[in-house]
């Protein structure tokens, strides 16, 4: 497993000394001994697939046993790189096995059962080469170093123009608003509701009908002044002193002395 | 100073504080007044050039220009920050490789290729560093995501775009379409 042993592989006894140039093989590779083939099982996978050795003549058991011993030493090592043999020798395995598994006759069309396997490997050997070559590719943060000279980012503030117009429109703003702030007094009120009860029967006595809205004269008595005449209306009706009629709803409303 | 070299120096000092590529039209919202794509364009040859014996140089990439270092003072940087981005294990690059070759792919493809199941970690190794993304649903039953490459990923490799991806083994290519049988994989694209 050094790197002595990387250009030594035995084929049908035969050794090899130079490896194909479109084959990569990983350091501390699973090595195989085998009768037929000694060397990278990456190499016997390759030759495999170039139908350079015949399929049939690896021993399945033995190359798992090797795998297996390769598994335990690669468990300290590189255990990743056992489980990507794993792949290779359940393939070889399957292959085998295909191989082996007579032909219904039936079937005769069907394509070499290596084929679809044979196909898959190639696909894999594309990418696995892809991203050997991908990995050759400078990439950022590992050997590109991005230029970034230092700047600082003064965010300036932008102060808005005002004009002396706007400004004092402000200020009567201002002033508006703070009235509705103001504080009320509030003082209690002198105006009796028994005083206009006894306003209103007067008037009622004067003329027996009056109408009910010219109580509330909006435009000359003050709003609690009507507050009172209002009462002062419930008040009456509520004791049976008058009456208030109403011939259909939104015609006048008039008051007239009850029947007491 | 000529009107024109203040817009050179403007566009090579953005350029020169930026993290990311600059597009041109990033380039051009430098200038208040209207600056024609082909002047920009012009200026940064020229910034190219005045650049080309120095210890950095302006490469353009998927987003934009941006300038980097030379390649040969990386080893000295290096040492600068140990803690770099780090390098990905074999199992890493080739599903990075199988989707960036092969994209749009879901999981299941990546699997087929690679004969083993996917340990959702290389995914998300990739996702995480903004190379690879998911770009949509496969519309099969399950409906699986469907993983591409990003703009990130060709920057951070150098590459205007994925036409420029290192060239797939042609022989291995071509033994590849001469086992396709009619329940074949994709035709591997060259381009």
């Amino acid at each position: 497993m050094t790197a002595g042993i990387k250009n030594l592989a035995k084929v049908y006894g035969e050794e090899i000394e130079l490896l194909p140039k479109d084959l990569y093989i990983p350091p501390d590779a699973l090595e195989i001994y085998l009768d037929s083939f000694e060397g990278p099982l990456d190499l016997l996978i390759y030759l495999i697939r170039k139908n350079n050795i015949d399929v049939l003549d690896i021993p399945m058991a033995n190359l798992t046993l090797q795998y297996i011993e390769y598994v335990e030493k690669m468990k300290v090592i590189k255990l990743e790189l056992a489980a990507d043999y794993l792949l290779m020798s359940a393939m070889l395995i399957e292959i085998k096995s295909r191989m082996l598994l007579p032909k219904p006759s039936i079937d005769s069309d069907e394509d070499d059962p290596r084929a679809e396997l044979v196909k898959k490997l190639i696909e894999y050997e594309l990418m696995k080469d892809a991203a050997e070559n991908l990995n050759q590719i400078p990439q950022v943060g590992k050997d590109i170093m991005v230029a970034q000279s230092y700047f600082e980012r003064v965010t300036e503030i932008k102060y808005p123009e005002v004009s002396i117009d706007e400004l004092f429109e402000a200020w009567k703003n201002v002033l508006k608003r703070a009235k509705q702030f103001e504080h009320h007094q509030i003082s209690t009120s002198e105006l009796s509701v028994r005083e206009h009860m006894t306003i209103i029967l007067r008037k009622l006595g004067d003329k027996d009908l009056i109408e009910f809205s010219s109580f509330f004269n909006y435009e000359s008595e003050p709003i609690p002044k009507l507050v009172v005449y209002f009462l002062a209306i419930l008040e009456l009706t509520k004791e049976g002193m008058i009456k208030i009629n109403q011939q259909s709803s939104s015609s006048p409303i008039y008051l007239q002395l009850g029947e007491v | 100073m000529t009107q024109i070299n203040k817009l050179k120096e403007v566009i090579e000092v953005a350029l020169l504080t930026s993290s990311q590529p600059l597009s041109i039209e990033d380039l051009v919202k430098l200038f208040v007044e209207k600056t024609d794509r082909s002047t920009i364009r012009m200026l940064l040859d020229d910034i190219r050039n005045d650049w080309q014996e120095k210890s950095m140089s302006l490469i353009q990439v998927a987003t934009g220009y941006r300038f980097q270092a030379d390649l040969n003072f990386t080893e000295f940087l290096m040492r600068l920050t140990p803690d770099r981005a780090p390098n990905y294990s074999r199992a890493v690059m080739e599903v990075l490789a199988i989707i960036a070759y092969r994209q749009p792919v879901t999981r299941a493809d990546i699997e087929k290729v690679r004969g083993v199941s996917l340990n959702s970690n290389t995914l998300r190794q990739l996702i995480e560093r903004e190379w690879v993304d998911i770009i949509g649903q496969k519309e099969v039953p399950g409906r699986p995501s469907l993983f591409a490459t990003t703009k990130h990923f060709l920057n951070d490799f150098s590459l205007k775009s994925l036409s420029e991806l290192p060239e797939l083994n042609s022989s291995l290519t071509k033994e590849l379409s001469d086992s396709q049988t009619d329940q074949s994989i994709e035709e591997p694209q060259e381009s």
